[in-house]
């Protein structure tokens, strides 16, 4: 069962901004996915092995070998805001 | 009543791989560069990219696995460890969650008692985070990203340190094998080598473990020791005044020696791992874990314990070379060509040491081969010059290049051995002093030590110190 407490921690982990009217619809909606999922609960399982990947493939590796890297400018282009060669964001402390 | 607390910590140590290329990534991974230079879509986290696991990186790890003594994984994965900060251009840091490179080994360390095992939990690759600067008008942050993607091994130990010091003692030790194994350059003030410390209290005979709290923020082995005592001391201050400790992440402030709470908001993290669907899974067989043994150096320890046997050196003296591995290397091919390991090691660990601390500088820097040090050691053994000249002659080979010989002709270094030269020295130093000559004569000998010394500041300390002695001896003895 999910409550209208884990749904508004997801969201604030999320940092997603959730209105108080759709908490009701969304707790609702969240409580259905789970529940349908849960239906794997009612299979024995015991001998399958845990899916690691959905896709069958292993050990994709890529040699040790520098490559060109984006401009200062082109990187930055992207940026909202930059100053003095950095991505500028709001001020963190610690 | 006195209650005794026991100690225990667990550290986490992060080590930057020194490959050339990112881990998940083509961009160079170098210190220093302008800032947002070795940057590219996929360290960017722009979207539909796609990371791929670079095999040095991977290789590097189990070969720290296998010199820990741990237990290779034979499949691995990569999780997505989720945060919001903007060190992470992502929101995730692609790391290791359940099945981690390494698990299981562990590092021998000593203490009183003797040797004692600390366990490694596990070792896992994962990629490093951008910097985070904070501009000079104190509104804003600034970002650069040249380090997000730098290939990580965080090395886990297991609770099983019981002192701050067994904490410094353990650091040391991993730090002088991962050196061997050139993984990294294990430099602490890049940032190559860094440490987190878990540490909680607890009275002595209880099995559970006291609530613990996270140190961060230590950039020397000394921080981490300082922090550590500040922390124990502290934990038992707020337990014996009926306190209670609170699990959080402290900040250690070296200046001010105290540890201080994290303003940030987020302190119960909560990271949500999940497998990281960018990624497959790997397989390490049998063959490249046989492959990355063979190419294991020996290690310091077994080091060690070789230059005693072999060399028959003091425990000490081989102690002393072995914190150096290329100095060990050095101290074996001067063996090779010149059968006195003792004054060699001796050279090894006082002179040439000094040198290189004072020019703050590795052997590797030095202009020094094992051929020049060879014929300065048997010049000062021939007594073709003094001791003290001898590491004048070193500091000048390694200002020049030059060899010993070279420079003992050069500046006329040559100690003087012949007896006529310094029979004329000897002559006017006792005429000069009737006294202590008298003194020599009633049965003083020590005091030739006096007219030896005399000579020696006449002849400019160049006179062979031996020779002198001798003759101001003769000499009297036949007046």
């Amino acid at each position: 069962m999910i409550t209208k407490k884990d749904v508004q921690y997801i969201a604030a982990l999320a940092r997603v901004d959730l209105p108080e009217d759709k908490l009701e619809g969304l707790t609702k909606n969240l409580t259905d996915i789970v529940g349908y999922v849960k239906q794997l609960q009612k299979l024995d399982l015991k001998d399958i092995k845990p899916t690691s990947h959905a896709v069958p493939l292993t050990d994709a590796l890529r040699k040790d070998i520098v490559k060109p890297s984006l401009s200062n400018a082109q990187a930055l282009s992207l940026a909202p805001q930059a100053k003095d060669g950095c991505f500028k964001v709001p001020l963190v402390i610690e | 009543m006195t209650q005794q607390f026991e100690t225990v910590i667990g550290l986490e140590v992060h080590l930057q791989l020194s490959t050339k290329a990112k881990i998940f990534c083509g961009c160079a991974n170098v210190f220093g560069s302008p800032p947002n230079t070795n940057v590219c879509p996929v360290c960017l986290g722009l979207p539909g990219t796609l990371p791929v696991l670079n095999n040095q990186a991977l290789l590097y790890a189990i070969k720290v696995g296998l010199a820990l003594n741990a237990e290779i994984n034979p499949f691995i994965k990569f999780d997505r460890k989720n945060y919001y900060y903007p060190d992470l251009p992502k929101g995730y840091q692609i790391s290791q969650y359940d099945l981690p490179v390494a698990k299981d080994g562990f590092v021998m360390i000593k203490n009183e008692q003797g040797p004692k095992r600390v366990g490694i939990k596990r070792a896992h690759l994962e990629e490093d985070a951008g910097k985070l600067m904070h501009d000079n008008t104190g509104n804003c942050s600034l970002v650069d990203y040249n380090r997000t993607g730098t290939p990580l091994i965080e090395i886990v130990t297991e609770p099983d340190l019981r002192s701050p010091q067994e904490a410094y003692d353990y650091l040391n030790i991993l730090k002088l094998i991962l050196q061997y194994l050139e993984v990294s350059d294990c430099d602490m003030e890049k940032g190559s080598l860094r440490c987190d410390a878990n540490v909680s209290i607890r009275p002595v005979g209880q099995k559970e473990f006291g609530t613990k709290t996270e140190l961060k923020n230590m950039n020397s082995f000394r921080s981490v020791k300082s922090a550590l005592e500040y922390e124990v001391g502290r934990h038992q201050q707020v337990i014996l005044s009926g306190g209670k400790i609170m699990q959080e992440t402290l900040l250690w402030d070296d200046e001010k020696g105290v540890t201080a709470g994290m303003r940030s908001k987020e302190q119960a993290h909560d990271y949500r791992y999940f497998p990281d669907p960018d990624l497959v899974p790997f397989t390490i067989d049998d063959k490249i874990i046989d492959q990355v043994r063979a190419e294991l150096p020996e290690l310091p320890q077994a080091k060690l314990e070789r230059l005693i046997k072999q060399y028959d050196l003091s425990e000490y003296d081989a102690g002393v070379l072995i914190m150096d591995k290329a100095v060990a290397y050095f101290f074996e091919q001067c063996c090779e060509k010149y059968h006195q390991p003792k004054k060699i090691a001796n050279w090894l660990n006082g002179a040439v040491l000094k040198e290189m601390n004072e020019r703050k500088t590795s052997l590797g820097n030095l202009k020094l081969t094992p051929a020049h040090l060879i014929e300065l050691i048997q010049a000062v053994e021939d007594g073709v010059v003094s001791n003290l000249a001898g590491k004048e002659v070193l500091t000048d080979m390694l200002d020049s290049g030059y060899s010993a010989g070279t420079i003992v002709s050069q500046k006329g270094l040559a100690q003087v051995s012949d007896d006529s030269s310094l029979m004329a020295i000897v002559e006017e130093i006792i005429h000069q002093n009737p006294t202590v000559v008298e003194q020599i004569k009633q049965g003083k000998p020590s005091a030739t030590g006096f007219l030896v010394g005399q000579a020696m500041k006449k002849s400019g300390g160049k006179a062979n110190p031996k020779k002198l002695n001798e003759l101001i001896t003769r000499r009297i003895s036949n007046a």
